[in-house]
């Protein structure tokens, strides 16, 4: 059964091989390598006195309060983005899966805000809720709602994670519809006969087929609520106020640029690349098994 | 075969050098190469220099390139000497001095640069309230400085108008200015909600560090940091918990509104919606440009139960660091050196102050601009000199000398708004600041020594 034909030579699949060897290690090995380095020392920005310190770093880390506090914000903020942008996506998708009028021209809109660079989604958003200028914001203050997300950090988390989910939705909504549309008619026509209705057939039926998209975007999601979401948090809050919005991206930024922390800074970073790493381990072993399966 | 166009670009990335080629000099000149973190007429005003001095003398040809925000320049120019390839001048910060003296070989300061080349480069030319900042302990000066300002308070007249109070008269004490915002508060500011007494930008400089300079109380022990590297912070001496508590009264009472950390709330008194302003006296031009209303500007208040006599404030904006390569000749620093001693030239430094709103770094610069009628053509330009210059430059007053000042504001901004919010009182706002940026100096102590 095992038919394989075994090319001579090995000069040519080296060849093949060694742009794509030499992208990741340029890319990926050597400044992830370059990250876990700098974790270990302790330095001055310019890097003329340097002392190997070993976990120290991670040490000082994990012993400070505020840096505990940072990752259940994050996993806060990741979970509440996640949640809300596939959820809003999935109504939108069933919604636009059923047959109706300029059904093209309507999705066609949904997919646009990915198109938006998150730093100008930002400034639409401070246009919609500052309070001072926006017009949203300014109506919430005239109706006697005290609306201020530069002062009140639940209003500011709220803001980030609108911000943040909303940037994501037309992502989450193109993988789901295509996901809808890959559904077989003939199960859903078949549910539908045996008297299956609305949200009960949806949730028995369409769900579970759909699981598989849903738990990749369910990943992808929170890696991008993770990492992505720098740029609108930064134009948005700035990590402020207090601490309320400073998800672990925002301090690893602050520590390394602003306040010239390398050692500190490279040891969160190194902690987020476990997290990434806990992350993908997780999806290829479910979505591995499941393709595997069939 | 896209892949193989990325690899060839990073290729190329990497074999190019950091420097444009535009940089490439004529034949036999010496290419200067300057980062800066300037933007609209600041820039501008940056690429007018480089005219200038290249039309001047014919030994060097000056490139000025825009590197991004203050940190960002910071950090590119750190990375650049870590790869061989520092510019020769780079812009940096104020509260980044302290990072620059800890920097060792990595920069030549001025005294050096002085010494090694015989440039005519004199400290005593230059304002006292700014030459004190960037300079060592016993006088030599460490950097070049470039752009300098103040806080000053900006008041728009119509409002004090309609409030009742003299325009002519802005609050010049504490106690005046907790009085005056009542007035403008319920006469003014409760016509719509958009409006709002007072406001203040830079909180940190403009409230506390500056509070310090004009009163005479220590910031930090070890004279402000300038003495050494083991200062710690006194900001939860009485004095400042006396002006955090007096913020959060009047942000209670609703006579002073918070607005947002560093220059985030400039376009509000801008924009009309605040009596008053504190903010960088280098925002004259752009509320010249916006301003639909009658303003002026006032030195900072000071309160007569903590000093009589006010002193001056301190400066903000950024100074020009020269660094240095494995490769730099001794031709180049020469060129470096003319540079500098060509930007400190009283019609540059006229020029340069009335141009882009930032004050005259030397006396001879400010004495140019007064002759030149600058300051009867626009009154009250003057006033950042006015407060740099008032009373006497003391060792509390010179300015702060503490590693990473950026993260200890940032903390500073963290705990006031905490206490805006509620969750803590002056008190106890002060002391976790003190607490946590002590922690921020013993790190850059550690750091710096190791």
């Amino acid at each position: 059964m095992d038919r394989r034909t075994i090319f001579r030579g090995w000069l040519l699949p080296v060849i093949l091989v060694l742009p794509q060897l030499a992208v990741t290690l340029v890319f990926f090995w050597w400044p992830a390598g370059q990250a876990i380095w700098s974790s270990a020392i302790r330095a001055d920005p310019f890097g003329i006195n340097t002392e190997f310190v070993g976990l120290e770093n991670f040490r000082d880390l994990f012993a400070d309060p505020l840096y505990m506090d940072s990752i259940v914000r994050t996993v806060f903020f990741c979970t509440a983005v996640a949640a809300l942008s596939i959820g809003v996506a999935m109504l939108l998708a069933v919604a636009a899966d059923r047959e109706i009028r300029f059904r093209s021209a309507y999705r066609v809109l949904l997919i646009w805000p990915y198109a938006i660079a998150p730093t100008v989604a930002a400034v639409l958003w401070i246009l919609l809720l500052h309070p001072q200028i926006g017009v949203v914001g300014r109506w919430f203050n005239r109706i006697g709602f005290n609306w201020d997300y530069k002062l009140n950090g639940y209003q500011a988390m709220t803001v980030i994670v609108l911000a943040s989910a909303w940037n994501q939705i037309s992502y989450n909504f193109i993988f789901l519809l295509a996901g809808l549309q890959s559904i077989s008619r003939s199960v859903v026509e078949a549910a539908r006969m045996d008297g299956a209705k609305g949200f009960f057939r949806f949730r028995t039926v369409t769900l579970p087929l759909l699981m598989p998209t849903v738990f990749f975007l369910l990943v992808a999601n929170l890696t991008y609520a993770a990492f992505d979401t720098f740029a609108t948090i930064w134009a948005l809050t700035g990590g402020g106020p207090g601490k309320a919005t400073e998800i672990m991206v925002i301090k690893v930024y602050r520590d390394g640029i602003m306040n010239q922390d390398i050692g500190s800074s490279s040891a969160q970073s190194v902690v987020l690349m476990a997290g990434v790493i806990f992350l993908t381990a997780l999806q290829f072993r479910f979505l591995g098994r499941k393709s595997g399966a069939t | 075969m896209k892949r193989r166009t990325m690899l060839a670009g990073a290729a190329a990335l990497a074999v190019s050098p950091v420097i444009a080629p535009g940089a490439r000099a004529q034949a036999g000149k010496t290419k200067l190469v300057l980062w800066h973190a300037m933007t609209g007429v600041n820039n501008d005003e940056m690429e007018r220099i480089a005219r200038d001095f290249n039309a001047a003398q014919s030994a060097a040809e000056l490139q000025v390139i825009y590197k991004g925000t203050y940190p960002d320049t910071l950090t590119a120019a750190i990375a650049a000497w870590r790869a061989g390839q520092a510019p020769h001048l780079v812009q940096v910060f104020e509260v980044g001095t302290g990072t620059m003296l800890g920097a060792g070989r990595a920069v030549k300061q001025v005294w050096e640069l002085v010494k090694e080349t015989g440039a005519k480069i004199d400290p005593a030319a230059y304002l006292p309230a700014v030459r004190g900042y960037y300079s060592l302990t016993d006088g030599r000066m460490a950097s070049m400085p470039l752009n300098s300002s103040t806080p000053v308070m900006w008041y728009n007249l119509d409002a004090f108008e309609t409030a009742g109070l003299d325009p002519t008269k802005p609050p010049q004490t504490w106690q005046e200015f907790v009085v005056d915002v009542r007035a403008l508060k319920e006469k003014w500011a409760s016509k719509s909600q958009d409006l709002m007494a007072s406001t203040s930008s830079w909180i940190t400089w403009a409230q506390l560090e500056c509070y310090g300079a004009i009163h005479n109380v220590p910031y930090a022990t070890k004279a402000d940091g300038f003495g050494g590297l083991d200062t710690e912070l006194k900001i939860n001496a009485p004095a400042f918990v006396k002006q955090a508590q007096r913020l959060l009264d009047m942000a209670k009472e609703g006579t002073f509104k918070y607005t947002g950390r560093d220059n985030a709330p400039d376009p509000i008194f801008r924009a009309g919606n605040a009596a008053i302003g504190f903010g960088s006296s280098a925002d004259r031009g752009n509320i010249a440009r916006d301003a639909k209303f009658r303003w002026a500007a006032a030195v900072l208040p000071y309160d007569p139960e903590l000093i009589k006599t006010p002193n001056n404030t301190i400066i903000g904006g950024a100074s020009l660091w020269t660094m240095t390569t494995p490769t730099r000749t001794p031709a180049e620093y020469k060129a470096v050196a003319s540079l500098l001693e060509f930007i400190g030239q009283p019609a540059q430094d006229a020029m340069y102050h009335q141009h882009t709103g930032y004050v005259p770094v030397t006396l001879a610069g400010y004495e140019l601009s007064k002759q030149q009628g600058y300051y009867e053509k626009n009154p009250g330009a003057d006033i950042a000199i006015k407060s740099l210059t008032r009373g006497t430059v003391t060792e509390n007053s010179k300015g702060l000398r503490l590693g990473r000042l950026p993260e200890i504001r940032n903390i500073i901004y963290e705990e006031f708004e905490k206490a805006l919010q509620g969750q803590q009182n002056a008190k106890q706002c002060m002391d976790t600041c003190v607490a946590r940026g002590n922690v921020v100096l013993r790190a850059f102590e550690k750091a710096t020594k190791a």
